[in-house]
């Protein structure tokens, strides 16, 4: 679980979070959405210390991350994933060396082990074959997996995912979500994406956080949104005539007034 | 920002390169990369201008040195000193500003730009003592050797180009060599070649760590790194020659 209370971060006069708290739930898809601008990436890079929040406190599983020696932080980073927006692979590496590279770092396992791993966790993203590969030779939807891959090979309890269907197709981009999904239950990870991503929020958002010009504007889960009588939230979310008529049949099949096939019921 | 803020940081990313490394293999490893990308790769064009600075430097002190009184030993003596104390280390050095000060800086700005600096924070690891430490000391180990290499085949050159021009024979240029040689200037150039490789290596891994933006800062980034090493190295190559000589 991370917890972050009165989040607070400007960038000479411009105030960029201003006093966000919230709780991300551990074995949970925690969704951070916002339109651009919101805070969304500055807030979840407050919460991995790539950026030192002015004022405020977080928290992981009741540990504060904010009063942290430099040292402690490190040992803390080893038990969190990243994936970013651009995968963020190292060019120069194969998708092997690119997955083995923490393991390298940060255990003396013997290569035969080390190797064992990380075919597992190419064999878990679907990325099995891809070894010698070098991220100049393979798709982004891929990039993506190996950046997942390179994320959970240590096992974190934390998984941070910044924009991962940025650039994707819908179907490869319904993919990656499935995967993260069945990676935070798998590994029950405390999971934090950031994304714009619409079918993202309704399919994989356990606990969604909605931020407005660095503020917490609302929070609840994908069905909660639906029902929602938020006008920021619904204008944001349901941008489109086609989403918002979606959202009104969602309501309608909820309140039992049509079937799943859209037929009037009794 | 200002130049104080500049000289500022720098400093500081000096000071926080220095930490215990994560794992002592891999540093290793990141340590021969570089002094295969750093030394090995700069061989090339260290080679050339080399022989051709000596070359050049013997056919023009040739053309001054008319008068029938000097005698032509004098030609090897002043292309031997100069190859020493001036053209191997501060004219290669110059160079290598620019062929390894801009590898260095776009390398580090791709990475900052593309997250991959990022991605290590992350994980756990001192990105500067990662990244920039193992460059440095790639330098400082393998530029004074080039410099050593370019003060031979400086000096070569000058035989070469004496002796299939007919300006002097090689047995005149070989006595000219050994006549009123001073070890302190050898001693001198290494002296500027250690300094100069610090320079040229932590300067643009300063500016090429610091980048903000897209692919246009990388290149800005490398450009600037370039200048103000070359900047840079003249003035310490004035300060050493002031100081030393």
């Amino acid at each position: 679980m991370i917890e972050f209370k009165d989040i607070r971060k400007s960038f000479g006069d411009k105030v960029v979070l201003d006093g966000v708290s919230h709780v991300m739930e551990t074995g949970k898809t925690n969704l951070i959405i916002g339109t651009s601008g919101s805070g969304k990436t500055v807030l979840q890079k407050c919460l991995v210390g790539l950026f030192e929040p002015d004022e405020g406190q977080i928290i992981y599983d009741g540990v504060n991350f904010t009063d942290m020696s430099p040292e402690d932080r490190k040992q803390l980073r080893q038990q969190v994933g990243m994936l970013f927006q651009g995968s963020a692979l190292f060019d120069s590496m194969t998708v092997q060396e690119n997955v083995m590279f923490p393991l390298s770092m940060f255990t003396n396992d013997s290569y035969a082990d080390k190797l064992k791993r990380v075919n597992e966790v190419l064999e878990r993203v679907n990325l099995n074959g891809s070894n010698k590969k070098f991220p100049s030779e393979i798709s982004g939807g891929m990039k993506k997996r190996v950046g997942i891959a390179r994320a959970i090979v240590l096992n974190p309890k934390y998984l941070f995912c910044d924009e991962p269907n940025s650039g994707l197709d819908p179907q490869t981009s319904m993919v990656i979500d499935k995967l993260i999904k069945e990676l935070t239950i798998e590994y029950n990870m405390t999971t934090i994406i950031n994304t714009h991503d619409m079918n993202s929020v309704m399919e994989i958002g356990d606990n969604i956080l909605y931020m407005v010009n660095g503020k917490k504007e609302w929070s609840g889960t994908s069905q909660d949104i639906i029902f929602s009588k938020n006008k920021m939230l619904n204008e944001f979310i349901f941008a489109s005539e086609f989403l918002q008529d979606a959202k009104n049949m969602r309501m309608l099949q909820a309140e039992g007034k049509i079937d799943e096939n859209g037929a009037i019921g009794k | 920002m200002s130049l104080l803020n500049h000289f500022g940081s720098y400093i500081l990313m000096l000071k926080n390169m220095f930490s215990k490394p994560e794992n002592a293999k891999l540093y290793w490893k990141e340590f021969m990369h570089q002094c295969s990308d750093i030394g090995i790769g700069s061989l090339g064009i260290v080679c050339i201008i080399s022989v051709f600075i000596g070359a050049v430097s013997a056919i023009q002190t040739a053309y001054q040195l008319i008068s029938p009184l000097i005698a032509k030993t004098v030609i090897a003596q002043i292309v031997r000193d100069t190859v020493i104390l001036e053209f191997a280390p501060t004219l290669v050095c110059i160079v290598l500003a620019g062929v390894v000060g801009s590898k260095i800086a776009s390398e580090l700005g791709n990475m900052r730009v593309s997250e991959q600096i990022d991605a290590l924070e992350i994980m756990g690891i001192n990105t500067k003592t990662y990244l920039i430490m193992p460059k440095i000391a790639a330098a400082i180990l393998t530029i004074p050797m080039l410099v050593v290499l370019s003060m031979v085949l400086g000096i070569w050159g000058g035989r070469l180009a004496g002796s299939a021009t007919g300006i002097l024979s090689t047995d005149t240029f070989d006595r000219g060599l050994s006549e009123g040689f001073m070890g302190y200037n050898v001693f001198f150039a290494l002296a500027k070649a250690y300094t100069f490789a610090f320079l040229i290596s932590s300067i643009p891994a300063y500016y090429g760590y610091n980048v903000k933006g897209g692919s246009l800062e990388i290149g800005r980034a490398s450009t600037k790194a370039v200048v103000v090493s070359c900047i840079m190295l003249l003035i310490a190559d004035f300060a050493l020659s002031a100081l030393l000589l």
